[in-house]
């Protein structure tokens, strides 16, 4: 968060690690029944290209209980519908007053081209398949919440990483901890550049194998749409990728499990993995809220 | 400075005359009159009164660059670049004479808009040569008339930006391009490959969540048309080549005595898809910023003569174009006056190639690729087409300066060691520093 850009948050693999530390150490500390009202007077937008549901309404929860006030733009009801550009657009909630711009959208890149043009923090809510640093940093607090540190750890993230960017933005902030990362999935949805994303970021094929030594797993969403157009089989998925009981047991005893929602039940995640003790997927939500705090307090602090 | 035009003498004093057309390589002092290349002496010897002198000791005086590729827009998107601004843009960057691409609006299919385009109303700086579209509309279905298009003034035949991907109608136009000594300009890009894309497919697409375009959409397509060329004889000139793999191909092809050549632009020679690095769509271009190892495939290809000529793809796009998301971005940067600064600083000073090569590859060869009479040569009697530059003057690039209507440019404050002093059109100065 230096330099030009200060003030944005734009992708994990622009943060430091002690960047990093802060955001996550304030994470901590933040009750959202108990919020310091860091953003007294302040106005949020929530600019959505995208739907989504715990993303909004965590970055909308988050910023309420700061004290600030919240709008939602959606690409449907409003003037984007109607063919105004985005950085119009952003331009248009600046001069109405936005402290911090909090943006979803379809094309990679989105928040970058407002944080060029727009002169209040951004904030990347999900970018196409390229970041989505919230969730990262939400899902490192998790982590942290169950082991000690992230150093050495041995990260399993599996789906469909070529459209993930949780997997992009997971994969930045672990490989700076030192963590080992673990791309699997099926050669077409996990192709063998991915390993080029970061230091310390590996490829697997077979999840089986690539378990044993893990710590965490992660699980990533999967659209059906995408594994018909590569001619991979719903049961073919399942039966080599799925994050099941058996499976878990070939990872450490003590390994977690995640994901970043929403889940696709019974493609993914076994239910008896997802409901059961090592998930953390509740977990992760309510992080969502305490984590997104932070990322607002901290745009808005150094901007000032 | 006013000069006059016909009858007049203008006479450039106290450079280095590179001619490689004519074998010259020496200071020289040239004179130039009514429209024509008059005499070259050794510096000093002219004793003719010129009515213009211009004096430009330290600098290179060299043929008239020539573009063979470059946008103009008009007819249809002026908004983007006019004829008129475009070729201002061209002179200052030292180019006398432009190829401009039929992909205008409607498209220069016709003998009217080949026409049209050349009129003097259009107020053309810099030489202006249509290159006609291939195919009526560039829709890839039907021919057009080669014949009535190069009457017309015609010097190329192309679908730029929309490559003619159906092999009978390539081997048609080849062959029918054959006949009348006409070359076949293809922007070599198998769209059924690059369908999506917004950059080059590798490992910094990957981590910027890009859809990627690979290399071998361009290098299949280079090696069919290698292929048909060597069936039909005709002049296949490769625009715009990126790739590692389709340099080799022409390479290759160029030792089996097949008529294939290729331009480079600037930027496939200097920049890479990690310039892309945080979604600037000034390196958004097609064909995109390849990797390390095809760029400096450029640099061997220039090197050892694979590459015949360096071509701007001069892309001028309005700001709405090009400030939006970067899939959503209009492909393309202007290019004419950065391409000799560029040219000199990476060619000449970093990769220690010779002036003459360098103005072999900006002027004789482009001018003979695509016979340009009387250009590309100081040879007396040719057009009195002259670039006057210093490879050693210091600068810096403001794009806010530019001639061109367009902005869309990566190199804004970029510094340049070399630049362009004076250019000089149809014996006119219509360009000096």
């Amino acid at each position: 968060m230096k330099g030009r850009r200060a003030r944005s948050l734009l992708g994990t693999d622009q943060l430091t690690l002690p960047e990093i530390t802060a955001i996550l150490r304030l994470a901590r500390r933040m009750d959202p029944r108990r919020p310091p009202r860091l953003l007294r007077g302040k106005r949020v937008v929530l600019l959505f290209y995208e739907p989504s549901t715990r993303t909004r309404t965590s970055f909308e929860f988050a910023a309420k209980a700061l004290g600030a006030t919240t709008t939602l733009i959606t690409a449907t009801s409003s003037s984007i519908e109607r063919g105004e550009s985005l950085i119009d657009t952003a331009w248009t909630v600046t001069s109405l007053g936005a402290d911090i711009i909090v943006v979803r959208h379809p094309s990679s890149g989105a928040p970058y081209l407002l944080s060029r043009f727009i002169p209040v923090p951004i904030v990347n809510a999900g970018d196409g398949l390229h970041q989505h640093p919230s969730q990262a940093l939400l899902d490192a607090l998790t982590i942290m919440n169950h082991k000690k540190h992230l150093k050495g750890l041995r990260v399993v993230i599996v789906g469909d990483v070529f459209h993930s960017r949780v997997a992009r933005s997971n994969a930045h902030l672990l490989s700076k901890f030192g963590a080992e990362v673990v791309f699997c999935g099926p050669p077409d949805l996990v192709p063998e550049v991915s390993a080029t994303l970061a230091p310390g970021v590996l490829v697997s094929h077979d999840l089986d194998a690539a378990l044993p030594g893990t710590d965490v797993v992660m699980s990533l969403r999967i659209q059906m749409e995408r594994l018909a157009g590569k001619q991979i089989g719903v049961e073919d998925y399942i039966a080599r990728y799925q994050v099941t009981p058996q499976r878990m047991q070939l990872a450490k005893s003590d390994a977690i499990v995640m994901h970043p929602g929403p889940i696709v039940r019974g493609l993914e995640l076994a239910n008896e993995v997802a409901d059961g003790p090592q998930s953390c997927v509740h977990e992760q939500v309510a992080n969502g809220v305490k984590t997104r705090m932070a990322i607002l307090a901290t745009v808005l602090k150094a901007g000032q | 400075m006013k000069p006059k035009t016909e009858g007049n003498l203008l006479l450039i004093k106290g450079g280095r005359v590179i001619d490689p057309a004519g074998g010259i390589d020496r200071e020289m002092d040239v004179l130039l009159r009514n429209q024509r290349v008059a005499e070259l002496a050794s510096p000093g010897a002219l004793k003719a009164r010129a009515h213009q002198t211009l004096n430009v000791k330290g600098c290179i005086v060299a043929p008239g660059f020539v573009d063979l590729h470059v946008h103009l827009r008009e007819p249809g998107q002026s908004y983007k670049e006019t004829i008129a601004t475009g070729t201002a843009a061209a002179a200052a960057g030292g180019f006398t004479a432009v190829c401009a691409m039929p992909n205008t609006s409607p498209v220069n299919d016709s003998v009217e808009i080949t026409r049209w385009m050349q009129a003097p109303e259009r107020q053309s700086v810099a030489r202006l040569f249509p290159i006609a579209a291939a195919t009526a509309g560039s829709m890839g279905e039907k021919l057009t008339d080669f014949a009535a298009l190069q009457e017309a003034g015609a010097v190329a035949v192309s679908d730029d930006g929309k490559p003619v991907l159906a092999d009978r109608l390539m081997l048609d136009a080849l062959r029918t391009a054959a006949r009348l000594k006409l070359p076949v300009v293809q922007h070599a890009e198998d769209s059924r490959l690059t369908a999506g894309g917004s950059m080059n497919l590798g490992p910094t697409s990957f981590r910027l969540g890009l859809r990627g375009m690979p290399d071998v959409a361009e290098s299949d397509v280079v090696r069919r048309d290698i292929a048909l060329a060597r069936e039909t004889g005709a002049h296949l000139h490769v625009a715009h080549i990126s790739t590692r793999d389709a340099m080799e191909a022409v390479r290759q092809a160029k030792r089996a005595g097949i008529r294939a050549t290729a331009e480079v632009t600037p930027h496939h020679f200097t920049l890479i898809d990690e310039n892309v690095a945080d979604f600037d769509t000034h390196f958004k271009m097609n064909p995109p910023l390849r990797s390390k190892a095809d760029r400096d495939a450029m640099i061997a290809g220039i090197a050892d003569g694979t590459i015949d000529a360096i071509a701007s793809d001069h892309a001028p796009h309005a700001c709405h174009e090009k400030q939006v998301e970067f899939e959503r971005a209009a492909f393309g940067i202007i290019g004419l006056e950065t391409a000799l600064p560029i040219a000199i600083t990476v060619l000449y000073h970093h990769f220690k190639l010779p002036l003459w090569r360098i103005v072999q590859l900006l002027s004789s060869n482009p001018a003979r690729l695509f016979s340009l009479d009387g250009l590309g040569t100081l040879t007396p009697g040719a057009h009195a087409d002259v670039t006057i530059f210093d490879p050693k003057k210091k600068w810096t690039y403001d794009a806010s300066q530019s001639r061109s209507k367009s902005r869309n440019t990566p190199y804004d404050g970029w510094s340049f060691t070399g630049k362009v002093i004076a250019t000089i059109a149809r014996g006119r100065v219509c360009y000096h520093d």
